[in-house]
């Protein structure tokens, strides 16, 4: 199913790639979750409605996406919505990657937290607690993991000067 | 399988303040490879909880490389992963390479996994070197360090620098190779396996060796696959997964070599794997060397990639390009793109989002040690304080890529 071809949009998605098996598995299990898709740079982009993502990350998990490789954000600051997340689930039978994303307003970003389905996700969270200023709900240890506890502000926003303040 | 522990306190947990004790290992800390500091709950000599504080090296890497043109971010790559430079360049280039939708010679690209494992084998020997050193080897260390030599003259010979070669550019290599650089290649690669033989001599008999690690640090498939280990660990865990065979990248699909997996889940099985891996380094370095390829080391991008030295002098439209390249950089094409390859320590990727202008809109590293160091608590956990020790040297983490 890998083609150079670049595709945009939820339904040229589905058309063109009926058996993938993450979006087949979505479908199944809640099509109204699934808001967007891409398919471009031969890899598979999928846009989760932000309430249905832990559900849709252990429908994944169970789809053969077994494990969570990668999790960020990114400040699309003044835009609105602002944050995106950025999920990265590689599958060891399929041999095969995909990214989750979802988007959050600007007003107090916050989202269930994965740590449930995988574990491995906790330092990824902070990091972006951390630097963005995500709160991530049910996190176990919800601290600054880069900056000092005491640190003011979140470096990666881009509203944040690169050189910091002074 | 239980979460992580949070320790926000130096305090004992409650109702055990009588026995517990909480002790700090590191920040400076010659066994803890860079600047890691854990807080340990210890019963006695036991672990209770484990709690890793990180942070200490980090330097914003990820904040700078948004302020740099594309080209610009490749010296910085050099430097989060000092033990294993040529894979950081490699995975930031292939990941605007893809952005920007570029053709690699073949030259380039074999040369690329010449180097890479090259690079893994740099990597592998610090890893022998320290880790037997920080059970009471020394002399390994020295001997690690001699071959370690070795490689870092030829990364000198070929791009100038011991350590931060940024020599794996966007659109292919730096410069052509020296002549006679592989030549050197093949008489290092023919030496080499005898060498492993060596550091096997010493170690694999030896029975303070392997008490230290056999049945140390236990970690199951499934506690490795929940905390995203990655590379060396996850297979010595029983997951039979590489990305150079499995999600093939700069021609990787083109070479021979057995990816070594041990169902032991201990030390001493993350020990053998990489000694096995380094071999099938040399094995993959051999088939590099017989069959490279003839041709251009950069793609045929005039605007992307810096003509060369001799063509700018003589050459309007390359001076033209080259003032151009170096002052304004290059844009590239808005988009996001996700590229991981196999480094010494496991998957690393690179994430890029570009909005279509000279310099990347946001720049995110994955690298293996950061989600490997979460796994260090069920390693340890009910096992001896001197073990942590052991279980940090197995699992091969750098800092400088974990706080970034």
């Amino acid at each position: 199913m890998a083609d150079a071809t670049t595709l945009f949009g939820r339904q040229a998605v589905l058309d063109s790639l009926p058996d993938h098996p993450a979006a087949k598995a979505i479908l199944a299990w809640n099509p109204q979750a699934l808001t967007d898709a891409k398919f471009d740079f031969n890899e598979l982009t999928l846009t989760i409605s932000p309430e249905e993502l832990r559900a849709a990350c252990a429908t994944l998990q169970a789809a053969g996406y077994n494990f969570f490789e990668d999790m960020t954000a990114v400040d699309w600051f003044p835009a609105s919505p602002r944050f995106q997340l950025s999920y990265h689930l590689v599958s060891h039978s399929l041999k095969e990657r995909i990214r989750l994303r979802v988007l959050l307003e600007d007003a107090d970003p916050a989202i269930d937290s994965i740590t449930p389905v995988w574990p491995g996700a906790d330092y990824y969270e902070r990091e972006v607690f951390d630097l963005f200023g995500i709160r991530f709900e049910e996190h176990p240890n919800l601290r600054r993991i880069m900056m000092p506890d005491e640190w003011k502000g979140h470096p990666l926003r881009k509203d944040y000067p690169v050189e910091g303040y002074r | 399988m239980s979460h992580l522990s949070t320790m926000p306190v130096l305090e004992p947990a409650e109702g055990a303040k009588d026995q517990h004790m909480v002790i700090n290992m590191g920040p400076q800390h010659p066994a803890t490879h860079g600047v890691l500091r854990l807080v340990l709950e210890i019963d006695g000599e036991i672990i209770v909880r484990i709690y890793p504080e990180i942070g200490y090296l980090h330097t914003g890497i990820e904040k700078t490389c948004e302020a740099k043109f594309y080209h610009q971010v490749v010296p910085l790559t050099d430097r989060i992963n000092y033990l294993d430079p040529l894979s950081n360049n490699l995975c930031y280039a292939l990941a605007v390479e893809k952005l920007l939708d570029l053709e690699i010679p073949e030259k380039a690209q074999w040369m690329r996994v010449l180097l890479a494992e090259l690079s893994r084998l740099n990597s592998h020997l610090i890893w022998l070197g320290t880790h037997a050193m920080d059970i009471g080897a020394l002399t390994v260390f020295l001997y690690t360090f001699r071959e370690r030599e070795d490689i870092l003259r030829l990364f000198e010979a070929v791009s100038g620098q011991r350590m931060m070669t940024s020599y794996i550019r966007i659109g292919g290599l730096a410069l052509e190779p020296p002549l006679d650089f592989l030549d050197r290649v093949q008489a290092f690669i023919r030496i080499f396996p005898e060498k492993i033989d060596e550091y096997s001599n010493l170690l694999t008999g030896n029975p303070i060796f392997r008490n230290r690690l056999v049945g140390v640090g236990h970690l199951s498939a499934a506690d490795a696959i929940a905390l995203g280990v990655t590379g060396p660990p996850l297979r010595a865990s029983g997951v039979d997964f590489d990305l150079r065979r499995d999600m093939p990248y700069s021609s990787y699909e083109k070479f021979q070599f057995q990816v070594p997996v041990s169902n032991d889940c201990d030390c001493w099985a993350r020990y053998a794997v990489r000694l096995i891996e380094m071999r099938e380094s040399v094995k993959i370095i051999q088939q590099a060397l017989d069959g490279m390829p003839e041709g251009a080391v950069k793609a045929d991008a005039p605007k992307i990639v810096l003509p060369d030295r001799e063509k700018m002098k003589t050459q309007m439209e390359a001076l033209i390009h080259h003032f151009k390249i170096v002052t304004e950089g290059f844009t590239v094409p808005a988009g996001e793109v996700f590229q991981g390859i196999e480094c010494g320590h496991g998957q690393m990727g690179y994430y890029v989002v570009s909005d279509g202008t000279a310099k990347p809109y946001r720049v995110h590293m994955r690298y293996p040690s950061f989600a490997t160091l979460q796994a260090l608590e069920v390693m340890c956990k009910g096992r001896m304080l001197a073990d942590v020790v052991a279980v940090i040297g197995s699992i091969d983490i750098v800092l400088g890529e974990i706080d970034r």
